[in-house]
């Protein structure tokens, strides 16, 4: 096959776009995994549960994607809070099979529920007129959307690292998580944090639905398509690692679309692929610490 | 001693002669509707072919006469191996009579061997693959809605004369999309076009970009969806964010049910062209049935071209049984009879069953309206044409089937 120079540019940026969303959604999963110590398996019912909050906030009281971007994302946070208040919260200390046993339980039940409503080819979301129609690069003819989804999810994928990583809260998060007794000592109100650090993860999820919805369909499933690739990429860049699960998410994101490219047969695949020989040679995951 | 043997001989005699008149009077079907329940296919196939299957159950008349019909259903889930196994289940275990449905060409076709095997009734509904009335035909095989040759025909031939001479395909990678290409590409090669090339991509595919993108830069005139439900709808929604056809370029739809149109929504979907055998608003027989179809559908839906096949199936299905007397539980027997009594019904009009299995009935050439000119939440198409039933499908005389041969 000849290479083309110009498709192969092409190929790139859309791989950028997709890596734009397995980066918003695995750094989800580390903020919650290096945090909570939950393998969260209702990201994807979150992720969808976003994008289903963007609809109906247009369709039932008319509010548009904008005030979606900011509205949706808190709304499904907070539902995420409850479910960590009510649920999560009993089984904190417990081995990590009864966090993903519970969560995937969630995710089945939540997927089933709209599903029941909703059948399962989805509903039409239209792209904001704002960001409508396209540029030619050239090599490639770009849709604003995509090029707005790939700079604003970098924005917040970076936004989050500082605010784990650079900030006095994070420094609090980051130290409860370590010993978490010693932190309450001073003071601080340890469950609040934690309860909020898993509205920011499923938050973030909401924010990939959002941004998702005028792309894909909004459907009851999208999520668990997604899901699986996701943890890949979790697995991967190393559970828990912010950074780490950013760079992934875009690089994973471009190897697919090379893919698709030379061999699209495979596509489907080839992050699994690349999964097995990561845990072959560094099961701990390219960034992660060992544990 | 003596009158306890012939108490025992007496009764096995009694037991053999009841079983004769049972057999004789055998008023019972069992009918599995087997579909994808939640996945890509499950709004034009899945609860809502189960629910055709029930209301042609009711409406056949059949249960005043003192038929008993039982209808259970299944989830294939898209995978060849599930889908036999359920069949085979079925049959051994649940005594099944009659499979429907099933959507996924893959699958039917799986399924198809399976049926035959265990001599029952095989209605295919959902399925595009003209294999099942070709290549893999069976003597206990009903092909009822559509196939990949009529969707070619139809669809392929009128993109062609509207000057779409070079084709480039999106294909699902599977054996449906696999028959949808051929067909359509010889199709296209026979009306004087050609094929610039094809990319395949995996079943369920979320993100079309990459595949558009290979489509935009051949340069070709039409790009050839040769996939179905979500994937179609993705491939159309994505195609119009990359500026396909302001760049000049046509989609072809090759199979686009009315659920995807939902899906896609108008404002996306409006100018497309496709076919189908089977629309809600076509007549005033298929409008009465569809409002009481899309009363107890949970989403109010209208049925799919797949789910009114499946009740149109069943309704000959019963009326073939009702001709027998009773149900001999003889697929080929069962199937020959369809064979033998002309198709009349209510959503596809009178036809017939060719010797391959292949149903005959015109197919229907469709515009999708714009937002403006629909009226109504499910008012979607325009008739744009319609090809004669004897046009519409297979000849018989170039069918490979095998069941032809004398």
């Amino acid at each position: 096959m000849s290479i083309n120079l110009q498709a192969l540019s092409a190929q790139l940026l859309v791989g950028l776009i997709n890596g734009s969303f397995y980066a918003l959604l695995s750094l989800g999963l580390a903020v919650i995994f290096g945090m909570l110590n939950i393998i969260n398996f209702a990201h994807g019912a979150v992720y969808m549960m976003g994008a289903f909050a963007a609809y109906f906030l247009l369709n039932l009281a008319g509010i548009g994607y904008w005030p979606a971007l900011i509205l949706a994302p808190l709304a499904v946070g907070l539902f995420g809070m409850v479910m960590e208040r009510t649920m999560l919260k009993w089984i904190a200390n417990l081995d990590h099979l009864y966090g993903l046993l519970l969560t995937f339980g969630l995710a089945l039940i939540i997927q089933g529920v709209f599903q029941n409503y909703f059948g399962s080819s989805g509903l039409p979301y239209a792209i904001p007129d704002a960001l409508k129609g396209g540029m030619n690069l050239g090599f490639m003819f770009l849709p604003i959307y995509r090029g707005w989804v790939v700079i604003f999810s970098l924005v917040v994928c970076l936004a989050t690292w500082f605010l784990i990583e650079r900030t006095r809260l994070g420094a609090y998060l980051r130290a409860a998580t370590e010993n978490p007794t010693l932190v309450r000592a001073f003071g601080i109100n340890v469950p609040l944090m934690i309860t909020l650090t898993y509205g920011l993860g499923v938050g973030l999820a909401a924010l990939a639905g959002v941004l998702s919805a005028p792309i894909n369909q909004v459907r009851p499933l999208m999520g668990a398509d997604l899901i699986i690739v996701v943890f890949a990429v979790v697995v991967i860049g190393g559970m828990g690692s912010i950074m780490g699960s950013i760079i992934t998410g875009f690089t994973l994101g471009i190897i697919e679309g090379l893919t698709k490219y030379f061999y699209p047969e495979a596509s489907n695949t080839v992050v699994f692929v690349l999964m097995v020989l990561v845990l072959l040679v560094k099961p701990s995951g390219l960034t992660g610490r060992a544990a | 001693m003596k009158n306890k043997i012939s108490t025992a001989l007496l009764g096995t005699a009694l037991s053999l002669a009841m079983a004769g008149i049972a057999m004789a009077q055998d008023k019972t079907v069992k009918i599995g509707a087997l579909s994808d329940q939640s996945g890509l296919y499950a709004d034009l196939g899945g609860p809502g072919s189960t629910l055709a299957a029930q209301m042609a159950a009711e409406d056949s008349g059949l249960m005043a006469k003192g038929w008993k019909i039982d209808i259970i259903s299944g989830d294939h889930q898209n995978k060849p191996d599930i889908g036999s196994n359920i069949a085979r289940q079925w049959f051994d275990v649940d005594k099944v009579d009659t499979i429907v449905d099933v959507p996924n060409s893959g699958v039917a076709l799986a399924v198809n061997n399976i049926v035959k095997e265990k001599n029952g009734v095989y209605i295919n509904s959902g399925a595009a693959t003209s294999d099942l009335t070709n290549a893999q035909c069976s003597p206990n095989t009903v092909h009822w809605t559509y196939d990949t040759y009529m969707l070619a025909h139809s669809t392929g031939q009128a993109m062609v004369k509207a000057g779409g001479d070079s084709w480039f395909f999106l294909t699902a990678d599977y054996a449906f999309g696999a028959a949808l290409e051929r067909d359509t590409s010889e199709v296209v090669k026979s009306s004087g076009g050609k094929v610039v090339g094809g990319v395949k991509h995996p079943l369920n595919t979320a993100d079309f970009s990459s595949f558009l993108l290979q489509a935009q830069s051949s340069k070709a005139k039409v790009i050839g969806l040769a996939n179905a439900g979500g994937d179609t709808t993705n491939s159309i929604k994505q195609a119009a964010e990359f500026g396909i056809s302001k760049g000049g370029q046509k989609l072809a739809a090759l199979l686009l049910f009315i659920t995807d149109v939902k899906a896609i929504g108008l404002e996306t979907a409006q100018g497309l062209s496709f076919t189908e055998t089977f629309y809600w608003d076509l007549n005033d027989k298929t409008r009465e049935f569809s409002k009481k179809f899309a009363a107890r559908m949970k989403n109010g839906a209208p049925p799919s071209m797949v789910q009114a096949g499946v009740y149109a199936g069943l309704i000959h299905y019963f009326k073939a049984l009702e001709a027998l007397g009773s149900n001999p539980h003889d697929g080929v027997k069962i199937v020959a009879k369809m064979k033998e009594l002309p198709t009349d019904d209510p959503l596809f009009g009178q036809g017939k069953i060719e010797a391959n299995g292949r149903k005959i009935h015109p197919g229907y050439l469709f515009e999708v309206k714009k937002p403006s000119e629909s009226k109504a939440p499910w008012d979607f198409y325009k008739l744009a044409g319609t090809v004669p039933a004897d046009q519409a499908f297979t000849p018989i005389e170039k069918s490979t089937c095998a069941l032809l041969k004398k």
